[in-house]
């Protein structure tokens, strides 16, 4: 499965030979081993394309890595897998998103549905600023109905543990998530996206602000995850795809330019873009 | 063709220029700021001076809990107008919290269209209104068609003050709250008005809190609006269908009177009004700044009882 793109060329994205994308029928499920699909997906904002007809397919239990130079639309094509971009007025986006063969975009579905199964950490650390830690991570639980005190306790104890922070927060759960430092609030970001149980996880650089040794632990979250969950993470970082992505993904420009297994794209790389770029010749 | 450190010298012999000079200029303006400030405080404290020092020796039990005695006697107190005032500032609160609340939220989260700059233009309009066209209006609508004089009209009168108050500051509040947290909400597959309430208004609250506690304090000074509606009585509470007296109408009543002893219960009526407004501000920040933080309500003053 591989997808190779010049960077101007006009030809048709996928040239990738499988069954799978042909279902249009939404009844047929269309796994093939993957949990997500994404075709041929555009992103405008304001009429500027800044995702250009990207086709991708995440298999289930993998983790990928979109990597590129700042603005390639890494962040923007991540955004769609939740359809985050619903809050954005100015931006439209096209091509159809598959999620266990059911389209994301498809009218008749609140997004709301495919939120609860695909998770998000952002960028910056944002938990919720009047929130206790424990509430943080219980908010997703609450807010969509569980009341249960001892599945809630449960599973805000495993989230924390699986997100490396428990054992900091333990025994001082009640205390306002604001007091937290800023990589511990990012790990409890990452807790608060793992409470819900999402089948999906999308990290847009959720690394980018830890110090080196939480981010190892949250690589090795990551890692963990990757057994049970489809794991999409956005980074900068190369060395870091290099550690935990089992699939690569390189964009610049809007244009998905090479999508192979990590190996493949920091070894030996088919494009000669995507061979500068991970060489740390441009960027 | 100069080398760029010797370019950068220069553009450094650039910044470095007459620095005891900037530093006298950084001190002039803090002295006219703090000279605007003190200029500010003092009509402020001197109005609160005025008023204590000749309002003060007019308050007594009598003076609290009494209807008005004859006119010019000196007797009775200002009871109803205390018990009116109360019940007003609640009613107008129970009509206009609400609305200017949920208006807020509509301007701030969904009012970035054709609609929401209209209604936005029509708040900041009707929060411009003189108060006695309000109260014109109010004794159009309510009080001419029952007949009568009520607490009513006067509840409704305030609350047309309130809400646009409430409106803007509450969609002021809410945009300051940072689009990462309703994106945060929402990657939980939280629905959107669990986001806006449960989250967003949560993390506005102070700001929220602020513009109601303004709006408060606003409508418990208005006179013209109280005078086209509830009128004005020297009798206690007598049912939301009856005229009422309420403490600006009160203060304005005995300020008109020649009399001296009218003139000091006057003093002494702002005294109480000017304490009120004080206690609910203190009262409903200390609620709110006491959930979940420690401290008596000295130290809360002491940090401005804030969350």
């Amino acid at each position: 499965m591989t997808t190779v793109v010049g960077v101007n060329s006009k030809m048709p994205v996928n040239t990738i030979q499988d069954n799978a994308v042909a279902a249009e029928d939404k009844t047929q499920r269309d796994d093939g081993g993957y949990k997500m699909i994404a075709e041929n997906v555009s992103v405008y904002y304001d009429g500027i394309q800044a995702v250009k007809n990207v086709t991708m397919k995440f298999k289930e239990r993998s983790v990928t890595a979109l990597i590129g130079p700042s603005g390639c639309g890494k962040t923007t094509f991540l955004r769609c897998l939740n359809r985050m971009h619903d809050m954005t007025k100015n931006a439209r986006v096209d091509g159809r998103i598959l999620l266990d063969g059911e389209n994301l975009y498809a009218k008749d579905k609140d997004p709301i549905y495919h939120r609860r199964k695909v998770g998000m950490v952002f960028q910056k650390p944002n938990p919720f600023p009047t929130m206790s830690i424990y509430d943080n991570v219980a908010a997703g639980l609450r807010l969509n109905g569980v009341r249960d005190r001892k599945v809630l306790d449960e599973i805000v104890e495993g989230s924390l543990k699986m997100a490396y922070l428990w054992d900091e927060v333990k025994d001082n759960l009640k205390k306002a998530a604001i007091e937290l430092s800023g990589g511990q609030q990012q790990r409890l970001c990452i807790a608060r996206a793992l409470a819900i149980q999402p089948e999906v996880l999308l990290m847009d650089e959720p690394a980018s602000a830890l110090d080196p040794i939480a981010t190892q632990k949250i690589e090795e979250t990551i890692t963990e995850l990757a057994k049970e969950f489809t794991v999409i993470i956005v980074t900068h970082n190369m060395q870091q795809a290099v550690r935990v992505s089992d699939y690569t993904a390189f964009m610049y420009l809007g244009d998905l330019i090479e999508f192979d297994e990590t190996k493949k794209i920091f070894t030996q790389p088919k494009n000669e873009l995507t061979a500068k770029y991970v060489q740390g010749q441009f960027g | 063709m100069m080398t760029s450190s010797q370019k950068r010298a220069e553009y450094r012999a650039l910044f470095k220029q007459n620095v005891p000079g900037r530093l006298i200029v950084d001190k002039i303006m803090l002295g006219v700021i703090l000279a605007c400030v003190v200029t500010a405080l003092v009509p402020l404290f001197s109005i609160l001076v005025e008023v204590f020092k000749n309002g003060l020796p007019a308050l007594s039990a009598e003076f609290l809990t009494q209807t008005p005695g004859a006119i010019g006697s000196g007797d009775g107190g200002i009871g109803p107008a205390i018990q009116g005032t109360l019940i007003i500032i609640g009613m107008a609160s129970l009509i206009g919290v609400p609305i200017g609340v949920m208006g807020g939220i509509f301007l701030s989260e969904f009012g970035n269209n054709k609609l929401g700059r209209l209604v936005r233009f029509f708040n900041d309009v009707f929060m411009e209104f003189p108060s006695i066209v309000i109260g014109i209006f109010a004794f159009l609508i309510i009080v001419l068609v029952l007949g009568h004089f009520s607490i009513w009209a006067g509840a409704f009168a305030l609350s047309l003050i309130m809400f646009p108050i409430v409106t803007r500051t509450t969609e002021e509040s809410l945009k300051m709250v940072p689009l990462t947290y309703r994106e945060a909400g929402l990657a939980l597959g939280l629905k959107q008005w669990v986001v806006t309430f449960r989250i967003v208004l949560s993390a506005a609250k102070s700001g929220m809190l602020t513009g109601i506690l303004l709006s408060v304090a606003r409508i418990g000074g208005e006179t013209a609006p109280l005078i086209m509606t509830i009128l004005g009585s020297s009798q206690f509470f007598a049912g939301f269908n009856s005229p009422m007296d309420a403490l600006p109408l009160r203060i304005w009543r005995l300020s008109l009177l020649p009399y001296d002893s009218a003139q000091m219960q006057g003093w002494g009526a702002a005294v109480v009004l000017i304490i009120i407004i004080l206690a609910i501000n203190i009262g409903v920040r200390y609620f709110f700044a006491r959930k979940g933080k420690r401290g008596g309500l000295f130290s809360m003053m002491r940090s401005g009882i804030r969350r």
